[in-house]
């Protein structure tokens, strides 16, 4: 059974109404904002389920854009992120997938692109008490909390890429808590998410990006 | 130091002589890993967050997001010449309905356990501040006792609406809040497990039927209940009423009624008020 924190009775600390469909819904955007480098120039949220249908008046809308900007869940600016968006130039828009299925209640798709033009898609769950998890990256299936100092590489599926990367982190003193590999097909891009006890250090992005086959390193911090 | 039920944590407190929050607070220490003092500046800022959620719709009274409450802490703030109820008691209501108005307005709250009862502790303990004189530290030493009750009940049961109803909600707040202010007002860690099985007799299969499936009506009430379940239970474990039924018992006899409840009183906006003609009406049938 993991450690039950004092915190989490008396916590988190975050903007109402709803640990769910609120604080969780910010931990969401938050994270998707961790992972694609900033100035955002357009999201665009796909709600599901529960948060399809409750979303307003949750302030779901108001809480992921607020953390696709950065805010974290107890940031009172959230409230205001519709108008903090538009002062940033930030698109946004929302749509509503009422299809049921094999989906969990609060699901939510969000596609970003930067300034830059890169783009992401992602999609996470809230899954109560404020806790997330980001279930795909780019159509690939994973599973991702952002509890953790945690590394995401995008790579080449191909031999010697794994081993790379232990290297690199071991080179580094850093001890791995979780380690997980993910691929949609052989031979295609795939996705290791390390996850690390301690805080991973910002070198490690360049000593993971040395391998030819390594496409990009986020680095996310809890 | 570590304890999995109600009864390993009283004996924990007879063996080292500490009352229930100085236990959870070395518990957290030692599995957390961070000093008291890191732990109780954390607390008081948490202490920081209720206090302000519980005051400023008093004076500046906010709508909800969902337009269905906002304005009720203060009404019955204004009331207190008047009060029915006595000062403690209606003063608790106040500032645990305001801490809902403020959630439901957007604004920043502590859960405890959860949002939707995010009041209860709040209420008691500041409205003991303002009528006993508790310090800022004895506060932050009950949230500590407040939090072991939580957390017997996030391990061994379910603080979730979604999974035990109300009871698990606001009835685990309001267990809670009475053991909190049992260990405040001189009891003994035994009276305030005591008060937190009352509380659970008395919420016993309380559902969870928010309107239009928000967390504002009846929450924003039944928050006021959570405190005068959580004081009456406090009365009772100081006047040295022993209870039948212990701590652990009430816990898990209420996680099994939680788990029995339909899904339609579970938080699914299904069953219970939300089903009523006028809550269908408010909600334009949402």
């Amino acid at each position: 059974m993991p450690f039950i924190s004092v915190f989490d009775v008396i916590g988190p600390n975050m903007i109402g109404p709803s640990s769910s469909h609120t604080a969780g819904a910010a931990a969401i955007g938050r994270l998707t904002h961790k992972m694609l480098p900033p100035p955002i120039r357009e999201v665009e949220f796909t709600l599901y389920g529960s948060f399809a249908k409750t979303y307003r008046g949750h302030g779901t809308d108001r809480a992921l854009l607020g953390g696709v900007l950065g805010f974290t869940p107890d940031d009172p600016r959230i409230r205001d992120s519709f108008r903090l968006a538009q002062e940033e130039d930030v698109a946004y828009s929302f749509r509503l997938d009422h299809t049921d299925g094999d989906i969990h209640p609060n699901t939510v798709d969000i596609r970003l692109k930067n300034r830059a033009g890169q783009e992401q898609t992602l999609r996470g769950e809230s899954l109560g008490g404020g806790k997330v998890r980001i279930t795909r990256i780019n159509g690939v299936e994973v599973d991702f909390s952002g509890e953790y100092s945690a590394v995401i590489v995008v790579q080449q599926d191909r031999p010697g890429v794994v081993a790379h990367i232990t290297k690199a982190i071991s080179d580094l003193g850093v001890n791995i808590a979780f380690m997980r590999l993910y691929r949609d097909a052989k031979g295609l891009t795939a996705y290791t998410i390390v996850e690390s006890d301690q805080r991973l250090p910002e070198d490690i992005i360049q000593a993971l990006g040395a391998n030819p086959h390594v496409h990009d390193v986020m680095l996310i911090q809890p | 130091m570590d304890f999995k039920s109600g009864a390993e944590l009283l004996a924990l407190c007879e063996k080292e002589d500490l009352p229930i929050s100085q236990v959870m607070l070395r518990r957290e220490a030692e599995l957390g890993e961070s000093s008291p003092e890191e732990l109780r500046h954390r607390m008081g800022r948490a202490l920081e967050i209720m206090t302000e959620a519980a005051g400023t719709p008093l004076v500046k009274p906010g709508r909800s997001m969902g337009g269905l409450i906002g304005g009720e802490a203060k009404r019955v703030f204004d009331h207190l010449p008047q009060s029915l109820c006595g000062p403690v008691l209606s003063r608790a209501a106040a500032y645990a309905m305001a801490v809902l108005e403020v959630s439901s307005s957007m604004g920043l709250i502590v859960a405890a356990p959860t949002a939707g009862s995010a009041g209860v502790v709040p209420g008691v303990l500041l409205a003991l501040r303002d009528e006993r004189g508790f310090s800022q530290n004895r506060l932050t030493d009950a949230l500590f006792n407040a939090g072991a009750v939580g957390y017997l009940a996030m391990r061994n049961a379910t603080v979730a609406g979604a999974v035990g109803g109300c009871q698990a909600e606001v009835g685990v707040a309001a267990a809670m809040a009475a053991s909190a202010a049992v260990e405040l007002l001189g009891g003994s860690p035994r009276q305030s497990l005591d008060a937190a099985s009352t509380v659970l007799m008395n919420m016993l299969g309380l559902v969870c039927d928010p309107v239009g499936g928000l967390v504002e009506y009846p929450c924003q009430n039944r928050n006021a209940a959570g405190v005068a379940n959580a004081l009456m239970g406090a009365e009772l474990a100081l006047s040295g009423v022993p209870q039948l039924i212990p701590f652990d018992e009430m816990l898990s006899t209420m996680y099994a009624v939680g788990r029995r409840l339909p899904a339609e009183l579970r938080e699914t906006a299904l069953g219970g008020c939300a089903a009523t003609p006028s809550a269908c009406a408010a909600c334009g049938g949402k």
